[in-house]
């Protein structure tokens, strides 16, 4: 671990709470483009952070401290799981860090915290939405877990760093089990991020609202840091998805000019990643809240399907 | 070369048992067939790829059947059938999807069981499809009971076929030729037969719900 | 030649009844093809007899101690049936069950029917024996499906349904022979003949074969009829037309069980250990079981005389899986002896129900007083299928059991209580048909039943005296199957 490291690691700290509004916004973008709407500006996330910090903050009377300190964990765990996904580089001072099951765990971490917001001040929605996120949570956790597992089976590590460098820079070999693992991590991150088909992150209709209604009682700088975690999981997931099935382009050494190409592969990645989920969520319909365990439970038996398909036709090789 | 089109072929035996799965929790008759038909599409790439590998000419011709009768001659029937039967409905399972799921995952974890020692010695470029292949004909079995209408029932059967002529080709190279001819008669002729059932089913029965044939068992 | 002709006389039989069948004289024709099949194969078994094991067509085909008498007995009973089918379908032609059309699809199918046995029964072809099953799975649906009822419907969905599945899992076993023979035999064609199988049996690899046995055996087991694989069979019995439940019972279960016997003898040489015989044993053995309980709840004569069936099945099914020269002596034995006892008592029944004008036990009384050759037929044939000296199937039975109390004790006294089940719930039901009393009027038409003596004439001549060239074929198929 030398000087250079440790800046570069100050550096991925910086660039995912910066990067993360910029993603949202071009999803947005694509979406109205697709959907033949006028975008907004390709910079409307952080004109929306910006206006909510400069509103005062509405607390209920019945707010504990709880309410009050969710946004905070909310959004430090959000900077630490975007931060410890190796994106830049796989040598980093927080590589050893980057475990994948310490990952589910700091997500799951800040679900609990939005969950006992939600339920905190006691309104319906509150609980409602906690409950509903508690069950695509229960639903989508293990279904995360298997396809994460998948890609780790073949490293032999649950270390991102280690699934990085041996799928990044190994021969080029076809795994249908990470074909599989892959479909059913996208079924899970839509799920976890509030997405079409599952949730709709655009209204606050009471019968299918999960995100939303959670976060109704938010407002002012709590309610701007929740949106800048929202857009933060939406960039960890994303690179958590590039990392494990799209690792090419991450360097292992850090030089000036390894860290610029891995950087505009870091963003040329996020555009198409970006541009793909708009295209899904603008194909699919949102589908009642009682389909959801269906629709998890199908992206679990992917992700098993998947590790049962490496255990077949890739061992041994 | 032949590393590559192994993997290929362990690529597609994965779409093959996705597709699988994918007929099991397909409620929609159409999709049914679609998803029957990509079936056939695949199953026709691998054998091209063994042909291709092994150089073995009649694998080339049993493609091409596979090709007319699967993707093309079938589903063409099976689309007239269901055209002039009007059944386009959705179709009731006697389970809910995600218990049929899961009864798949078990299933594909027993016949991955049962293969485990034929893959290992197996010494042809597509070691492993065996456990697939037997996963997807136990998938298209589990569809087969699931199932109350007579359309979906006889897709499984078919899609039961697709699974065991991707054995033939991808674990053993293609049965002779005169036993891939002899099979896909078979299957041409028991098609023809079922479309005339499905007609005589439907005019005693006012309908194709197999439920309806229940009516002979001991008392 | 006379082996091309076996084949060929049906398979033209087939088609020039497809464009015939509706004419007047179709049933004759029907028994005329039947009739030169016979002849065909009554010339090739003598030629067997002087010449030993034979194969044709570059060993495509092969004609062996196994399966020659079963060609024998397939051509005889397939002519029989085709006589007593005569009058049988025109009586239902006049009562308008079925229209010309539908008899020229029954001749047409009868004919195939026969191709596809002789074809899966003379194949070295393993691939081509499944292709043969298939096919005779597919004339068979059109035929139990011929009146076209609400039931037959459903017996003919169930059959084809239940069969194709069951005969899938034999393609899946056949995939796998084929799997486990390449790489003895490579590619190029022999690796799925039979004898070439059979010449390199020790040094297939078990694993591969015990799983591919096992598959094999469900599949052909379930044409067998063998339980819990059973269920279309009395269905498609009691359902179809009753010269169509004469050979279902009488050749097509024949044919389905020497292909399981086929695949168990490589599986044997293959798997030095006695996995095959222990499976069929088992399945033998439920099968006799359960058919004996369920015959006498049965109200549907060809109900109960298909579960008799079953039994009989399961029984040859132990004895094979009992293995040895004595217990397959028996097999085989009864095999011959079932096959024409049974296909005998469906033409009695046949007669027995048209006369009556139902199928239901309770209501078909006096058969002795409406017609006394069928009375008879039916009676003797009881008595002959349910084990009684001096028929034929007393010896084979006897044969059965004795060698079962000698290598699986365990076994006999199930196998006792179900002989003794059958027997009380089959003779208590045929007694009152045949001796009670009825009020119906005697029909005027005559029964055809020469088929019937004929039958039970040669099912008592082999109780008494197997003719030794016969014996000779038993001994040596016997040896072999092991």
């Amino acid at each position: 671990m030398n000087l250079t490291t440790i800046l570069l690691q100050f550096f991925a700290l910086i660039l995912a709470p910066v990067l993360a509004p910029l993603l949202t916004g071009w999803i947005n973008q694509c979406r109205a483009w697709l959907q033949n709407r006028s975008a907004p500006p390709l910079l409307q996330p952080y004109y929306q952070l910006g206006k909510l910090f400069e509103k005062e903050v509405v607390l209920a009377h019945n707010a504990s401290g709880v309410f009050r300190a969710a946004p905070y964990f909310i959004f430090a765990a959000m900077v630490l799981a975007a931060t410890i996904i190796p994106t830049l580089s796989t040598d980093l001072p927080f590589g050893p860090a980057a475990d994948a099951i310490a990952l589910v765990g700091i997500f799951a971490l800040a679900r609990v915290f939005i969950a006992l917001a939600g339920m905190d001040v006691g309104t319906s929605f509150g609980t409602l939405g906690a409950r509903r996120e508690m069950l695509v949570g229960f639903l989508a956790e293990p279904a995360l877990l298997m396809s994460i597992f998948t890609a780790s089976l073949i490293s032999h590590s649950t270390s991102l760093s280690t699934i990085v460098d041996t799928l990044g820079h190994r021969e080029f070999v076809i795994y249908p089990s990470l074909a599989f693992a892959g479909v059913a991590f996208t079924m899970v991150s839509l799920a976890e991020n509030a997405r079409i088909p599952v949730d709709n992150p655009t209204t606050h209709l009471e019968l299918t609202m999960i995100h939303e209604a959670m976060i109704l009682e938010y407002s002012g700088r709590h309610l701007a840091l929740i949106e800048w975690a929202a857009a933060l999981k939406m960039y960890a997931y994303s690179c958590l998805g590039l990392a494990l099935f799209f690792p090419w382009g991450v360097p292992q050494d850090v030089t000036l000019s390894n860290l610029s190409l891995a950087l505009a592969g870091l963003l040329f990645k996020l555009a198409i990643g970006g541009a793909l989920l708009a295209l899904i969520e603008t194909l699919s319909a949102k589908m009642r809240i009682f389909r959801a365990p269906e629709f998890l439970g199908t992206a679990f038996m992917l992700a098993v399907l998947g590790m049962l398909v490496h255990l077949l036709l890739e061992t041994g090789k | 070369m032949s590393h590559y089109s192994g993997q290929l072929i362990n690529l597609l035996a994965a779409v093959l048992l996705l597709l699988s799965f994918a007929m099991l929790g397909q409620r929609r008759i159409l999709s049914l067939i679609n998803l029957f038909m990509a079936q056939g599409a695949v199953l026709c790439a691998s054998t091209a790829t063994v042909a291709l590998v092994t150089g073995q000419k009649h694998l080339y011709w049993s493609a091409l059947i596979t090709l007319v009768l699967k993707v093309l001659l079938l589903p063409w029937i099976l689309h007239r059938l269901i055209r002039r039967l009007n059944v386009k409905w959705d179709i009731e399972t006697l389970f809910n999807i995600p218990t049929t799921m899961l009864i798949g995952i078990v299933l594909v974890i027993f016949s991955f069981n049962l293969a485990l020692p034929i893959s290992e010695l197996a010494g042809t470029v597509s070691r492993s499809t065996v456990g697939i292949a037997m996963a997807s004909v136990m998938l298209s079995f589990l569809m087969m009971i699931t199932r109350s209408k007579a359309v979906p029932q006889v897709i499984g059967f078919l899609a039961m076929e697709n699974g065991l002529f991707f054995a033939a080709t991808s674990a053993t190279y293609g049965m002779p030729m005169v036993v891939e001819l002899g099979i896909a008669l078979d299957v041409l002729v028991g098609m023809v037969i079922l479309g005339v059932f499905f007609f005589q089913i439907r005019e005693q029965f006012d309908s194709l719900d197999i439920r309806h044939l229940e009516q002979l068992k001991e008392d | 030649m006379e082996f091309f002709l076996v084949l060929g006389f049906p398979l033209l039989g087939g088609m020039v009844l497809a464009l015939t069948g509706h004419t007047r004289r179709a049933a004759e024709y029907n028994a005329f093809f039947s009739l030169c099949t016979l002849i065909a194969a009554s010339v090739l078994t003598l030629h067997i007899v002087n010449h030993g094991p034979q194969m044709f067509f570059e060993e495509q085909f092969l004609v062996d101690p196994l399966n020659v008498f079963l060609v024998a007995l397939t051509a005889l009973v397939g002519f029989t049936t085709s006589l007593f089918s005569r009058p049988y379908m025109r009586i239902e032609h006049d009562r308008g069950h079925l229209s010309v059309g539908r008899l020229r699809l029954y001749h047409s199918m009868f004919q195939m029917f026969m191709f596809t046995m002789m074809l899966a029964l003379t194949t070295n072809n393993m691939g081509i024996l499944w292709v043969a099953m298939e096919a005779a799975t597919l004339t068979t649906v059109l035929l139990v499906s011929l009146y076209r009822t609400t039931a037959s419907l459903e017996a003919a969905w169930k059959y084809f349904i239940l069969c194709g599945v069951g005969i899938a899992q034999a393609l899946f076993g056949t995939i796998l022979l084929y799997f486990a023979a390449e790489k003895l035999l490579g590619h190029e064609g022999g690796a799925l003949l039979w004898s070439h199988l059979n010449a390199v049996k020790g040094s297939l690899e078990p694993t591969v074969m015990s799983l591919a046995f096992v598959f094999l055996l469900v599949g052909y087991g379930t044409k067998v009829g063998l339980v819990p694989l059973h269920n279309w069979l009395p269905d498609a019995h009691a359902e179809g037309p009753t010269p169509v439940s004469a050979v279902l019972s009488g050749l097509l279960l024949n044919v389905a069980l020497y292909a399981v016997v086929r695949c168990k003898v490589l599986a044997d040489g293959a798997l030095h250990s006695n996995l095959a015989g222990l499976l069929m044993m088992g399945f033998g053995l439920v099968s006799v079981v359960v058919a004996a309980f369920f015959l006498s709840r049965q109200k549907d004569i060809k109900r109960m005389f298909a579960y008799s069936s079953i039994e009989h099945m399961g029984i040859v099914t132990f004895a094979f899986g009992m293995g040895g020269p004595v217990a397959s002596f028996g097999g085989l034995l009864h095999m011959t002896v079932h096959s024409l006892t049974k296909s005998a008592i469906f033409f009695a029944v046949g007669h027995a129900t048209q006369k009556s004008g139902t199928q239901l036990m309770e209501h078909i009384r006096g058969l002795i007083k409406l017609s006394p050759t069928v009375g008879w037929g039916l009676m003797l044939g009881t008595l002959a299928i349910l084990g009684m000296p001096p028929f034929g199937v007393f010896a084979s039975e006897f044969l059965i059991l004795t060698t079962a109390m000698k290598q699986q004790p365990w076994a006999t006294p199930f196998l006792l209580i179900a002989l003794g089940v059958a027997f009380a719930a089959i003779f208590g039901k045929v007694q009152p048909m045949v001796f009670g009393e009825s009020s119906l009027p005697r029909l005027p038409h005559k029964p055809a039943m020469l088929p019937v003596f004929l039958h039970l004439a040669l099912v008592l001549l082999l109780g008494l005296w197997i003719p030794p060239y016969l014996a000779g074929w038993y001994q040596q198929a016997a040896r072999f199957i092991g």
